[in-house]
């Protein structure tokens, strides 16, 4: 350790005070949500899980979960394939326009959502909807897997920096098939970073609300998409306390799974 | 010779999958487009033909009767965008608010990732790591709802007896820099971790004191760290519409604008036209960066 104590102590400060700004918006959230009086106050007057129940109860909620789950479930997968698809291209070879495609691959975040969301809304109005596919949950899937992608690019890829080539070519000189190589060899390598992606593409997915304004259709409504509609009306906010508190509980279990799911860092495949 | 007879028996053996897989093991260049393929139907096609799609009807216009699309070629909505004073300082609004919420978490990341890296313990380390991880999951809206509630009249901040700058612009830069603050400091945690402490130690050996090794080994060699994480900061406030909407007042972004000209307004070309300028200036700031080694670093 060559920090001076002086230098230890300020930083373990700027952390704590860092790390309060982090979770006392989110603490007031929750605690919130418990609140008895039904406008927002602090401190809050007393305790009571009323709104939690009558939460559970609403319909507009447990149809816009149901609806934000398909969604991610649908971004996510997509993002897998496409994703694993272009890291392995752009990882085991070289060509010409290399650099070009690692470009595209992170525009989709790097732009801001509100252009890829009207880009995407008028691409839908005049180039999808006479071929029939009108605004709906696909055209939301479809806008989601466009920036998962590249979560999915970025784990795969640097876990295919770490995996030599050398191993993929010991199977085929071995016998194995591409296939083959893909299924034995290289899917084993990838698997706990592609679990790190698809954990990362959900959540992307699951927390978006500015694409998803943009390619829903009239009757789709992801969670956050029912949070915004709801969150001006002052008869919803003690509903709309509960599902934000929610949001901040279940935010707790991507990481947990990350932590259980995911193998240790280089566990599956090692050099000797 | 004796190649050319084991090919020709072992294709004969082999079946229709292992024949294919054995074409493609000759042919890279077949692997690699077979690979390319779906990736770039989709972000080539659909996504790059979306933009393209989007900036022309940057140059059609709307009829005011009727609301629809005149597809004549015009470059009425630029000038109506670089001549309009409204559109000019909103413009220069939102960069300002896009450079403080950089600096803003610059200058909290820094300092939280160092102690991450080099000051915690490897136990705390993985939970700090956690803790920083966390809130990235906890919805955006969410995260920006909360803080209604922190600026509120009698909200927690008075509570805490803080200073309370109320909603508006000040908020909104709080709000966007709370919400990127993680973006910031995973990229930056990672380039610190990367750095061997015998660099530090060799610096203190030289004589230097913990600020002097900050200043002169530490923050040159996480640079490209450091601009990876602006190009989240950056980027995402220049679009954001939505946190400003909760705890903004009346103040008005790019992304405000946009969003009025393609909802109520129902002009599309103008929407169009005004969100060339946040793209711009991302592909700009990406071109410059780019040498910096940054983009190794997402």
């Amino acid at each position: 350790m060559t920090l001076s104590r002086g230098a230890r102590i300020g930083l373990r400060i700027f952390m704590l005070v860092g790390l309060a700004f982090i979770y006392i918006p989110l603490l007031v959230v929750v605690v919130s949500s418990f609140n008895t009086s039904k406008i927002f106050g602090w401190p809050p007057d007393g305790f009571t899980t009323k709104w939690w129940g009558l939460a559970a109860q609403n319909e507009g909620v447990r149809v816009a979960l149901g609806t934000s789950l398909k969604a991610g479930v649908g971004a996510t997968v997509i993002a897998l394939v496409l994703g694993t698809m272009i890291s392995l291209a752009l990882q085991r070879y070289t060509f010409f326009g290399r650099d070009s495609i690692s470009f595209l691959v992170i525009l989709p975040i790097a732009l801001p959502g509100i252009v890829t969301g009207i880009a995407l809304n008028t691409a839908i109005r005049t180039v999808f909807e006479p071929l029939g596919i009108g605004f709906g949950l696909l055209t939301v899937i479809i806008g989601h897997s466009t920036f998962c992608i590249v979560v999915v690019f970025n784990n795969v890829i640097a876990r295919l920096r770490r995996v030599s080539g050398n191993l993929e070519e010991a199977s085929m000189d071995l016998g194995g098939s591409t296939f083959q190589t893909f299924r034995f060899v290289t899917f084993p390598a990838l698997r706990s970073a592609l679990i790190a992606g698809a954990l990362l593409a959900f959540g992307l997915s699951f927390d978006e609300i500015v694409v998803t304004t943009f390619t829903a259709g009239p009757g789709v409504q992801t969670l956050p998409l029912w949070i915004f509609d709801n969150l001006f009306r002052p008869n919803q906010a003690p509903v709309v306390n509960v599902v934000a508190a929610f949001l901040v509980v279940v935010s707790v279990i991507p990481i947990w799974a990350s932590q259980r799911l995911a193998a240790p860092e280089g566990a599956s495949v090692r050099m000797p | 010779m004796t190649t050319a007879t084991v090919d020709q028996r072992s294709t004969v053996a082999l079946g229709p999958v292992r024949r294919f897989s054995a074409f493609l093991y000759r042919r890279p260049r077949v692997r690699l487009a077979g690979l390319l393929s779906a990736p770039l139907l989709w972000l080539g096609v659909l996504y790059l033909g979306s933009l393209f799609l989007l900036l022309i009807s940057a140059f059609w216009t709307t009829d005011t009767f009727t609301g629809d699309l005149v597809r004549t070629f015009t470059l009425s909505n630029f000038s109506d965008v670089f001549t309009s004073e409204v559109y000019r300082a909103i413009t220069v609004r939102t960069v300002g608010v896009a450079l403080a919420v950089t600096l803003i978490d610059v200058v909290l990341a820094v300092p939280m990732a160092l102690f991450m890296a080099k000051v915690a313990s490897p136990r705390m380390q993985r939970l700090l790591v956690v803790a920083i991880l966390m809130p990235l999951w906890a919805n955006y809206l969410v995260k920006a709802y909360a803080w209604r509630g922190m600026f509120a009249n009698g909200g927690v901040l008075e509570w805490l007896h803080l200073p309370n700058p109320g909603y508006g612009l000040p908020a909104t830069i709080i709000v966007l820099a709370y919400l990127w603050l993680p973006y910031m400091i995973l990229p930056v945690y990672a380039g610190l971790e990367r750095l061997p402490n015998s660099l530090l130690e060799a610096s203190s050996d030289l004589g230097a004191g913990s600020g002097r090794t900050i200043r002169s080994v530490v923050i040159p060699i996480i640079l490209p760290s450091i601009i990876a994480g602006t190009i989240f900061t950056f980027s995402l406030s220049l679009g954001d519409y939505i946190a400003v909407q909760l705890v903004g007042a009346k103040t008005q972004l790019i992304g405000n604008a946009i969003y009025a000209n393609i909802g109520a307004a129902n002009n599309l070309p103008l929407a169009a036209a005004l969100a060339a300028i946040p793209v711009a200036i991302i592909l700009l700031y990406l071109t410059l960066i780019r040498r910096t080694g940054a983009l190794e670093e997402l």
